[in-house]
């Protein structure tokens, strides 16, 4: 425990040097995205009549949705580059097993570095949604939560794949093939009863659909038990994701 | 834990041996190293230093014999034996982003180092790395000679009482190697036991009170510089280049029959002809007297280089 924690202050002292890099992505492209999707297309669909929750305006029902698909952003990113950085280019973590610390408390301090990179997108991201007035419900504070862990069940499976790879050319695949077709069809803009059944069948699979749904729910004052089928779906992506990828994790660094 | 006296090995290896899916890397060696000692792996590249060193850092695990470091078993004591060693790998590992007093007093918190003492005694090694200069710049603008300092003086940071160098000076200029030694030999003097591995027979003859040359993944000798010369090789060696000549095979025939009582052993290289003799003056003068004339004739002393030469090969290994 006291390691991982050692692990998680390198991270943050890290980040103390470098955070205004990630000020755009926390907190400008937020009030970007519910401006142009909320307010602007918002308009046109509220003055449609085609509201996808009668009596629910197109932002309240885009805003909880992109704070979720920004979790999902952070974490697929999060465990690109700057975690192939620490696995092969800077051999961070080879630094870091000469030490004490040993592989369960590295990996335990990454995840608590990837909960609290993903927690400071997602209070960022609430302000927004408070500030754009689209939060109507107490409950709405778990999206943050929710936020956190959705990013999870992206960022653990994420980290199992890159403890296995030394090149880093599949991030881009990812970002393209995986990354946007979740972003665009996981019911964030419309809803996933609109698509063809196998395509929604694939999407109720992911963390990030679900994550949606509970999230909305939270902001909208919805929420109640019809959370928990999705809220174990997303769990079970950041355990299995988490096994994996600490299993990984250790067949790459002790050797 | 296992009370360890002052005579016990710091490190010991019995049939110490390391595969990795389909090869062998280290083939069952022996050696102790004894506290306050200064001891070398010399060896080509893929001879099995680097994974040697890993498992003596108890980041590797041992796949066969039997391996005690401090007293204990890495495969049970792995955190506490890391807690008193440090390590500075092959390559620097340092955090770029970060100002030189800080990447020390970062990697201090690893070992449960109270902050503002890890801070102290960052900046005493900054002092002792002559780096006190650079405190406040970062990383990233060092020159290569300063990084390799910082990685010693990260590595220690713990204090520890053995300290595992894989290959130190790879890289650096003449000017950033001697520094490099000067410091190394200090924190000899001041008690402490070095474990190195070099492919650099100047550095084994520096720093090393004793060595073992390893050449694929098994000890082909082992002894002080002096000694291993002594067993080795000749006192001296005469070095005759000749100049391109045609019938190379019957040259070589001819210069074997008639420098053949002179010396232990011939060697031909390509435009070399090298005689391994304990007089090399009188077997220089013996070669003009029997008609040989080389381009050039050097005398010089044995050096540990022809004794890895010899017991290494000089087929080229990458």
């Amino acid at each position: 425990m006291t390691s991982a924690l050692r692990v998680l202050e390198h991270d943050l002292r890290f980040y103390r040097q470098t955070w205004r890099g990630t000020l755009t992505s926390t907190f400008v492209s937020p009030v970007l995205f519910l401006a142009a999707l909320g307010l602007g297309l918002g308009t046109f669909v509220d003055q449609s009549g085609n509201n996808v929750i009668p009596g629910v305006s197109y932002a309240a029902f885009v805003g909880p949705a992109l704070l979720m698909t920004q979790a999902m952003q952070a974490a697929i990113f999060e465990c690109s580059y700057p975690l192939m950085g620490k696995f092969e280019w800077r051999k961070t973590f080879t630094g870091i097993l000469a030490t004490p610390v040993s592989v369960g408390g590295l990996f335990a301090g990454e995840v608590m570095w990837l909960s609290f990179r993903l927690a400071v997108g997602a209070i960022g991201f609430f302000v927004a949604l408070l500030l754009f007035g689209l939060v109507f419900a107490p409950s709405g504070i778990l999206a943050i939560p929710i936020a956190i862990l959705t990013g999870l069940g992206f960022a653990l499976p994420m980290f199992a794949f890159t403890a296995t790879i030394t090149k880093d050319e599949p991030f881009a695949l990812i970002f393209r093939f995986i990354q946007i077709p979740l972003f665009l069809f996981s019911g964030a803009f419309f809803p996933i009863s609109s698509l063809p059944p196998v395509l929604a069948a694939i999407a109720w699979l992911t963390p990030i659909a679900n994550g949606i749904e509970i999230a909305r729910a939270a902001t909208l004052g919805t929420l109640d038990a019809s959370a928990l089928p999705h809220l174990a779906v997303i769990l079970a992506w950041v355990v299995v994701g988490g096994i994996v990828a600490l299993r990984q994790t250790t067949r790459r660094l002790v050797v | 834990m296992s009370f360890s006296s002052d005579a016990a090995p710091l490190v010991s290896a019995r049939g110490l041996t390391k595969r990795f899916a389909g090869f062998t890397a280290v083939h069952g060696i022996d050696f102790d190293v004894a506290r306050g000692e200064a001891f070398g792996f010399l060896g080509p590249n893929g001879a099995g230093k680097t994974s040697t060193m890993r498992m003596i850092g108890c980041v590797s695990p041992v796949t066969a014999g039997t391996l005690s470091v401090l007293g204990m078993d890495p495969a049970r004591d792995g955190p506490l034996i890391r807690a008193r060693i440090g390590v500075v790998p092959q390559t620097d590992i340092l955090d770029d982003e970060l100002s030189t007093l800080e990447n020390l007093i970062v990697y201090g918190r690893y070992f449960d180092i109270p902050r503002g003492e890890s801070r102290r005694r960052a900046v005493e090694l900054l002092d002792f790395a002559q780096l006190t200069e650079k405190a406040g710049a970062r990383v990233q603008t060092l020159s290569g000679g300063m990084k390799r300092r910082l990685t010693i003086a990260r590595s220690l940071i713990n204090q520890p009482e053995l300290l595992l160098l894989d290959e130190p000076t790879t890289g650096l200029d003449p000017q950033a190697r001697h520094l490099l030694w000067d410091r190394l030999y200090a924190l000899k003097r001041r008690g402490a036991t070095l474990v190195l591995t070099t492919h650099y027979m100047d550095e084994a003859e520096q720093l090393c009170d004793r060595l073992v040359i390893m050449d694929g993944g098994r000890i082909a000798a082992e002894g002080s510089p002096r000694e291993l010369i002594e067993h080795h090789s000749t006192r001296e060696v005469l070095e005759l280049r000749f100049p391109e000549m045609a019938g190379e095979e019957q040259r070589d025939g001819h210069i074997d029959t008639v420098l053949a009582d002179l010396g232990d052993r011939i060697e031909h290289l390509a435009e070399r002809v090298i005689l391994y003799t304990d007089d090399g003056e009188a077997a220089s003068i013996a070669v003009h007297e029997r008609g040989l004339r080389p381009e050039s004739v050097l005398v010089r002393r044995s050096t540990l280089e022809d004794v890895f030469l010899r017991l290494t090969g000089r087929t080229l290994i990458d």
